[in-house]
């Protein structure tokens, strides 16, 4: 499998002295899902602008399909397509001539980016605006926008920041499904979300960036298999006193909500069993936080991050 | 990135940034026309008439070169200077950062779009005058090359300007406090022989009178300065500013982080 990126002990500092990046490194291979996650002001965005050349490094390595950013920039730079996480297309231009022009950048004939123009507006949902101009488009749809733009190119690495930020729920789902689609073409996806669910259902490998450092680098299942413990929420008919889980951990939040631990090697079988013959019945159960979310927690603190060694 | 592929992105810089001062003609094409015909009508008609010849020359004949001129200077500079900092105001200049655009063809294109308003702008207010006075011409290859080249001078320098800006304020102090006191004395209005020797001396290093004198040269056969002097500054000029931009740029300055 080829190496799509590689990036070796890249630091940045900015101007005033503030380390964003303390000597990352990460690989990411042709055709993956990859996701980059971390709280904010981790470095993801830093680490997103070195790769993409909007951020000037201060040391290390960026090698994209083999071409090195400092040697090879611009050979570099035809590979990638970007979604930035800030809405950064013109905002009086209308949507045919902001996709028409980028693909011009990379040297797209204005014949074949009509043609493209038409399939991705049409693909997004954007084709009845396509002689709009942008600042008429909602949140929605100048994401989308983004992305359209992002892939005039046909690039082999799409890069998303915070690709579904400020999107409702059915628009997310979709925009997941095209992401999909694109993966299975061939292209190597890389994005950072704040939506660990996101980064769950999509991604088959993850790292995780904090306060400048790779804390995390793993394939997803991996991950999801250090997870010891869940925590599940069980609506359970009304009680005033805390039912009583031999081997369990629980909280009654009120008088029909009882949060219970469930460690990998417990089943929650048992758990149903002796909530029956204490003559409790339950409604519903749910996850408390996604499964991701309380790994991120527990690796992401404030300031353990500093502490923990690099993968 | 092959030469292909680099005029394609060239075409596309220069498409973008024509079709953007097409789009807002009102306020690119025609505030330059209007504000022609007022110096015509004042100073051409009410008051020149009064002043007599200049230079051999009656004095609406003899401004009009100056006028042409002072009109390419500030439409060359403002179009690039606001183009490019709303580029970077939007963020959208990242749309080019990001591609594999080298710098001289950003250069070359964003210079491009300041010249294709300069010389049209030029176009128009030579129609204009033309309601006003008879044009001659002495010499058209002086014209074309002494326009084309200023066009290009103070396109670089709207540039430069807008990579520097770090608000809208920005590009409007350099033409405000700048250009405009040198284009006045850059010899628009009157022969820099009228001038005592001292400020004579003085007007010489006002790059504006070389390429006001090339211009009206074109047109009248009579210039203040030597015409190799001209060519030879506005050539400096845009060696230099080429140079400081391509540097400014590939560094990235007030572009990348």
């Amino acid at each position: 499998m080829k190496i799509a990126l590689e990036i070796s002990n890249l630091k940045k500092v900015y101007k005033g002295g503030f380390e964003a990046l303390k000597g990352i490194d990460l690989t990411v291979e042709q055709g993956d899902f990859f996701a980059l996650l971390g709280p904010n002001g981790a470095g993801k965005s830093t680490t997103i602008g070195v790769i993409t050349s909007l951020v000037n490094k201060t040391a290390g390595t960026v090698k994209v399909f083999g071409h090195d950013i400092d040697q090879e920039l611009e050979q570099a730079k035809s590979y990638l397509g970007l979604v930035p996480q800030e809405f950064n297309f013109n905002q009086f231009e209308p949507l045919m001539k902001i996709l028409v022009n980028q693909a011009g950048y990379y040297g797209v004939e204005r014949k074949l980016a009509v043609q493209r123009a038409e399939k991705y507006l049409k693909q997004l949902d954007l084709w009845d605006k396509r002689n709009d101009a942008g600042r008429m488009l909602s949140g929605g749809m100048k994401r989308r926008l983004m992305i359209a733009r992002a892939l005039m190119h046909e690039p082999k690495v799409l890069i998303l920041d915070e690709p579904t930020a400020g999107v409702d729920i059915e628009l997310r789902r979709s925009m997941w499904e095209f992401l999909r689609e694109l993966n299975q073409q061939g292209i190597t996806i890389i994005l950072t979300t704040h939506y660990l669910e996101e980064a769950e259902m999509l991604c088959r490998n993850i790292a995780i960036i904090d306060s400048g450092i790779i804390v995390k680098n793993t394939d997803m299942k991996s991950l999801l298999a250090t997870l010891d413990q869940e925590t599940i929420v069980l609506d359970i008919d009304s009680t005033d006193t805390r039912p009583q889980l031999d081997g369990f951990q629980t909280r009654l939040i009120d008088d029909h909500t009882l949060e219970v631990d469930v460690k990998k090697s417990q089943r929650i079988n048992d758990i149903f069993i002796q909530l029956t013959t204490q003559n409790i019945n339950v409604q519903s159960m749910r996850n408390k936080s996604n499964r991701l979310e309380e790994l991120f927690v527990s690796l992401v603190g404030s300031g353990q991050a500093e502490n923990q060694e690099v993968n | 990135m092959s030469s292909k592929v680099n005029f394609i992105a060239l075409k596309s810089i220069l498409h973008k940034e024509v079709h953007r001062f097409m789009r807002i003609w009102v306020q690119t094409l025609v505030p330059p026309a209007i504000t022609i015909s007022l110096y015509f009508v004042i100073f051409g008609s009410l008051i020149g008439s009064r002043i007599g010849e200049m230079g051999g020359f009656d004095y609406m004949s003899f401004i009009v070169p100056g006028l042409i001129m002072m009109s390419v200077i500030t439409n060359s500079y403002s179009n690039v200077a606001s183009s490019f900092f709303s580029a970077k105001w939007q963020r959208n200049v990242e749309e080019m950062l990001v591609a594999p655009v080298p710098t001289w063809v950003i250069v070359a294109g964003y210079v491009g779009g300041g010249m294709a308003r300069g010389i049209l702008v030029g176009a128009i207010v030579t129609l204009v005058s033309l309601l006003f006075v008879d044009i001659q011409i002495h010499n058209i290859w002086v014209i074309i090359a002494t326009v084309s080249l200023t066009s290009a001078t103070f396109a670089l320098g709207g540039l430069i300007n807008a990579v520097f800006a770090g608000s809208f304020d920005d590009i409007s102090i350099i033409p405000t406090f700048i250009l405009t006191p040198l284009t006045y004395l850059g010899g628009v209005f009157y022969s820099i022989s009228l001038l005592p020797e001292f400020w004579q001396g003085v007007s010489q290093i006002n790059p504006i009178v070389y390429m006001v004198n090339a211009f009206r040269y074109g047109f009248l056969g009579i210039s203040d300065v030597s015409l190799t002097l001209s060519f030879s500054v506005l050539l400096t000029f845009i060696i230099t500013l080429f140079i400081i931009a391509m540097t400014l740029i590939s560094k990235g300055i007030g572009l990348r982080s």
